[in-house]
């Protein structure tokens, strides 16, 4: 049989895995309009906040198995059903047996006078236009206050433009929430900077400007329309098949058209008289249509219309039927929460709800949609938020808890007791729920947790202990190697997930050289090789550059080694300098030549302390009220070498104008008249984080205590790879003020000694590699042909330096 | 300027079939090393219990020549690798991807005789 797929979105995409998954062994064609393969249209957004010329690869979905021939940045142009063929615009034809129109919808272009010069938001393309456009403007116009219109909303607001939303509804997301979630809605979009005009539509957009209908003029310089979507139907509209008044190719419940062999799927489908905008049902008529063509009987019986806003900072989240006979509302305008559910007449059964402000409820109760309460209804208002009302183990085996993947309690429970999962991301793997949106994941902890087991606890399937207790294990018993502590706590040979927290544990604990005997055979390549593995498998180096404070001399020898070994050079974001593109055999040469001009490694490999970051101080800086400087280095040499379950960074600013950016950093001073601020727990990264406030005006002698009990309570109880973010997150500040400053554990004194210890035993580790003729050793492309390079390393050359030649990936 | 290190592609001799590699002692337990046999990269590992495994060293996902510095250990029973690079789990007893049974490294045979390594990339 020949499959021919017209248009590659989601849809096509979850088509073709289905189909291979359970062994199709016709032939597949795919044939995209887009200039790329399938991509995760949901996270779109993300593409505009990530840094710009990555061309959405963090989007790709994978790429399906099985033969499928793709062709892309043709569209189908027209459907002959009587030879059974399509035509692309490029003149190609694809004969086939089978035909699916997966379409998609195309954005809604109100038609005003202007708008010709508006954007739409719907592919990397129109984000790319988005970006480039915004560079050169100063304000911008949303057309649309829906889910997709605030999202876009905010993508400007990220681009830096002063940012307005108009919508014709009488509020925020008319069509998941009810007025009085519009309005809390409103008062935390508007609090994020963005102007709301609500009740009023557009009249006409004018250079750099726009006109509402009720003649409100607003500058922008970047208008977007997000009025809504239309189907694509054309194709099937111009081969005669019934097509919806309001749009969409009609199928029935097998998702097949008036033409048996044509089937349609997706956002272009109307299917029961609708057409789904949300890209669970997508997925699930995807499956059906797959199933049909292999012989099956499934059928599409209509989809959940739940939607959860995670942007803008402000949860919003509808589930189920928005009226009902009873509801039960919270609301507290101060702190921007409103929670409403609508239960039957007889107070039995929960109909649907909606949260603004705080979504925790929704992924515990939107399962539980159409069943008897099990609590009482204002109980429910505040599941999720540490009350015990609703748990994984109250949903029903058929409620669906992952709505954009079509996944039921029941084929989770099952799964983790079948497969024996341990945690969220074996769930999602074996399962798909939580792969899209993510808005299930807690229902996912809440089952896991009903299941029996405590999520995220156990690093991997060799122990069944956490970081911390291994960390106490290790401690207690004296325990100095990974065999034993497998051999006498754990089962099998370890992995890659429990070998490097071990080896960072037996760094805590013990000192020494990480290379050192066995301990060499856990560190991750990184580690191992004192350098950071780049993507054609050649390394990076990173000299410490305290409180990014270098004399000329010393710029002027990385400048040299760069050149004599012809590498690239780059500025970190981290206040100081990567020279890429070593090959192993390069590192201990390079680092000799570091190392003599009185470098050492700055471990940027390492799970370690990276930098303390400094403002200039007021040494130079008229404002400054401390010396900066100065405590940046002596915090980034006395925990230089610290091992620790994630990375730790540091900055210290002068005053509190901030420029060293310290509360984005796991711990940050800023310098006040009297001393120091300390925060903790602050992140950039995936999720942002200001620290906290721990202590205000400290000495510098209080400040350094404090720092050192923080760190050596965090290595010893924090979770695998756990931030100090999260981890103070987790543990509450006030504990951890308690802990640190009131001694409420009594562990001061012995996380004083842990820091001594550390700090008396620092030795550079690039030194100590030159060193050692036994450690050198290791640092060749070949054991059997030590002089020659890796043949597969090949540079060219973009604005001067070498860039890395990459591998074709072919893994077939 | 595009700088391309050439490959010493050793000619074939059909004869021989083991390559020497290098003395058993000098691999690491539980840790990989690469080798260029007859033109091939192939990453040889010693596990714990002595046991010797060599497989391409190429990671099929990255398209890098890395696999020899992988963290080793077990899944199950199985004896494994992990690639460097985004830490996809291969088998070293059969090269298949455990993470993507559709995807695999090649395997080869590996011996020690008086002490050396030896591999066969026939
Ligand atoms: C080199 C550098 C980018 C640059 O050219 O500026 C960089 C490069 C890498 N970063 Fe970074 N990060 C660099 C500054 C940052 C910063 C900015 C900063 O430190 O002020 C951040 C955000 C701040 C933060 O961490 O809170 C940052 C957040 C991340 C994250 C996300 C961490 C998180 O908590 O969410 C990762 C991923 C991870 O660690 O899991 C990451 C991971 C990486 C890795 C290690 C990814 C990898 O595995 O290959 C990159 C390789 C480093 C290398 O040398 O090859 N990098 N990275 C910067 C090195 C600074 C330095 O001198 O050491
Ligand atoms: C910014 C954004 C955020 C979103 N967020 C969410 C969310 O949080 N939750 C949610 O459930 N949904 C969300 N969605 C909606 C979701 O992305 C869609 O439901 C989903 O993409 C529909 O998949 P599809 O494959 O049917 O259509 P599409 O994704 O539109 O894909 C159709 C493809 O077919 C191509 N095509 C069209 N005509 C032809 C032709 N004649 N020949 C060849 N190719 C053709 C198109 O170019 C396109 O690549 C979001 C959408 C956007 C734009
Ligand atoms: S933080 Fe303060 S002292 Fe430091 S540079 Fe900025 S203004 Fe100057
Ligand atoms: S509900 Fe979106 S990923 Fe599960």
């Amino acid at each position: 049989m020949r499959i021919v797929v017209a248009g590659y979105g989601p849809a096509a995409h979850r088509l073709v895995e289905t189909l291979a998954d359970r062994g199709f062994d016709g032939t597949i064609t795919v044939l995209g309009e887009e200039p790329r393969a399938a991509y995760d249209r949901v996270a779109l957004t993300s593409y505009l906040s990530g840094p710009p010329g990555t061309g959405g690869e963090a989007l790709a979905y994978p790429a399906p198995s099985g033969p499928v021939a793709v062709r892309l940045g043709d569209r189908v142009a027209s459907i002959d059903r009587a030879r059974r063929t399509v035509t692309t615009e490029a003149g190609h034809d694809e004969p086939y047996d089978v035909l699916v129109l997966a379409t998609g919808s195309a954005p809604f272009v109100p038609p005003v006078p202007g708008a010709g010069r508006a954007f739409v938001y719907r592919t990397i393309e129109d984000l790319d236009a988005i970006r480039e456009a915004s560079a050169h403007a100063t304000s911008g116009v949303v057309v649309g206050g829906g889910l997709l219109g605030l999202e876009a909303a905010d993508a400007l607001r990220g681009l830096g433009l002063s940012t307005h939303v108009v919508e014709m509804g009488g509020w925020l997301m008319p069509r998941q929430v009810d007025e009085g979630g519009g309005a809390v809605l409103r008062g935390h979009v508007e609090r994020l900077g963005l102007v709301v005009h609500t009740g009023t539509g557009l009249d006409r957009i004018e250079d750099d400007r726009v006109i509402l209908a009720d003649g409100t003029v607003i500058d922008a310089g970047v208008v977007v329309f997000s009025a809504g979507v239309r189907p694509r139907d054309e194709l099937a509209r111009r081969a005669g098949l019934p097509v919806g008044e309001r749009g969409g190719v009609v199928v029935d419940e097998g998702m097949r058209t008036a033409d048996p062999a044509i089937y349609a799927v997706g956002e272009c489908a109307l299917v029961g008289g609708m057409v789904y905008g949300l890209v669970g049902p997508c997925f699930t008529m995807a499956e059906v249509a797959a199933d049909r063509m292999l012989g099956g009987s499934a059928q599409f019986t209509g989809a959940d219309l739940s939607a959860k806003l995670k942007l803008l900072g402000v949860d919003v989240a509808s589930f189920g039927q928005l009226s009902g006979a009873l509801d039960v509302t919270y609301m507290d305008p101060v702190g921007g929460v409103y929670k409403k559910l609508f239960i039957s007449d007889d107070a039995r059964t929960l109909l649907g709800g909606i949260c603004v402000g705080d979504a925790t409820p929704y992924s515990l109760l939107r399962p539980l949609v159409g069943r008897e309460l099990t609590a009482q209804p204002s109980e429910l208002l505040f599941a999720g938020t540490g009350s015990a009302a609703v748990a994984g183990a109250d949903f029903p085996d058929d409620a669906q808890v992952c709505s954009c993947n079509n996944v039921t309690k029941g084929r989770i429970s099952a799964a983790i007791a079948e497969l024996g999962l341990t945690d969220v991301a074996g769930v999602k793997k074996c399962t798909r729920a939580g792969t899209s949106c993510g808005s299930c994941v807690p229902a996912l902890v809440s089952i896991l947790a009903s299941e029996g087991v405590a999520p995220g606890k156990a690093p991997c399937e060799h122990f069944d202990h956490s970081r911390a207790e291994l960390f106490d294990i290790v401690r207690v018993r004296g325990i100095t190697t990974f065999s034993r502590l497998v051999g006498e706590h754990g089962r099998g040979r370890g992995c890659d997930v429990c070998k490097p927290v071990v080896a960072s544990i037996l760094a805590s604990l013990n000192g020494g050289h990480v290379l050192e005997g066995e301990r060499a055979a856990l560190q991750d390549t990184n580690d191992h090789f004192l350098a950071n593995i780049q993507k054609n498998g050649t390394y990076s180096v990173v000299p410490r550059i305290p409180g990014g404070e270098i004399t000329p001399e010393k710029l002027i020898v990385i400048g040299e080694v760069a050149r004599d070994f012809g590498l690239y050079t780059k500025i970190t974001g981290g206040q100081r300098i990567d020279l890429f593109g070593a090959r192993v055999e390069e590192l201990p040469k390079i680092w000799k030549r570091l190392v003599d001009a009185g470098f050492e490694s700055g471990h940027a490999y390492g799970k370690a302390l990276r930098t303390v970051k400094s403002c200039v101080g007021s040494t130079w800086c008229r404002y400054g009220v401390q010396d900066a400087v100065g405590m940046a280095i002596a915090l980034e040499l006395r925990y230089r070498g610290l091992r620790s379950p994630h990375k730790i960074k540091a900055a210290v600013s002068g005053c509190a104008r901030e420029c060293a950016e310290a509360r984005s950093k796991d711990f940050g001073l800023i310098a006040t008249e009297n001393g120091w601020n300390l925060y903790v727990g602050g992140n950039g990264g995936f999720r942002p984080r200001h620290a906290d406030l721990l202590a205000s005006d400290l000495s510098d002698d209080e400040l350094i205590r404090a720092v050192d009990r923080f760190l050596m309570f965090y290595i010893r109880t924090a979770d695998r790879l756990q931030r100090t973010a999260a981890w103070v997150q987790d543990i509450g500040l006030d504990y951890l003020r308690d802990v640190i400053v009131g001694d409420s554990l009594g562990i001061c004194a012995d996380l004083d000694a842990g820091m001594e210890r550390h700090v008396g035993g620092y030795f550079d580790e690039w030194r100590a590699t030159v060193e050692d003729p036994e450690k050198l050793r290791r640092f060749v492309s070949f054991v059997n042909a030590p002089g020659t390079p890796d043949p597969s390393i090949v540079f060219e050359t973009e604005r001067d330096q070498i860039k890395p030649v990459l591998m074709e990936v072919t893994r077939r | 300027m595009t700088t391309v290190q050439k490959a010493q592609v050793t000619p074939g001799n059909a004869g021989e079939k083991w390559v020497p590699i290098c003395p058993y002692d000098d691999l690491i337990p539980e840790r990989g090393a690469a080798a260029l046999v007859r033109g091939r990269q192939v990453a040889l590992f010693r596990a714990f219990d002595g046991r010797l495994f060599a497989v391409g060293n190429r990671d099929p996902f990255s398209g890098a020549y890395v696999i020899s510095r992988g963290i080793t250990g077990t899944r199950g029973d199985e004896p494994v690798v992990a690639t460097p690079m985004h830490k996809q789990v291969f088998s070293l007893v059969t090269g298949v991807c455990l993470d993507d049974p559709a995807t695999a490294v090649p395997t080869y045979p590996i011996r020690v005789t008086n002490g050396t390594v030896e591999v066969s990339v026939e």
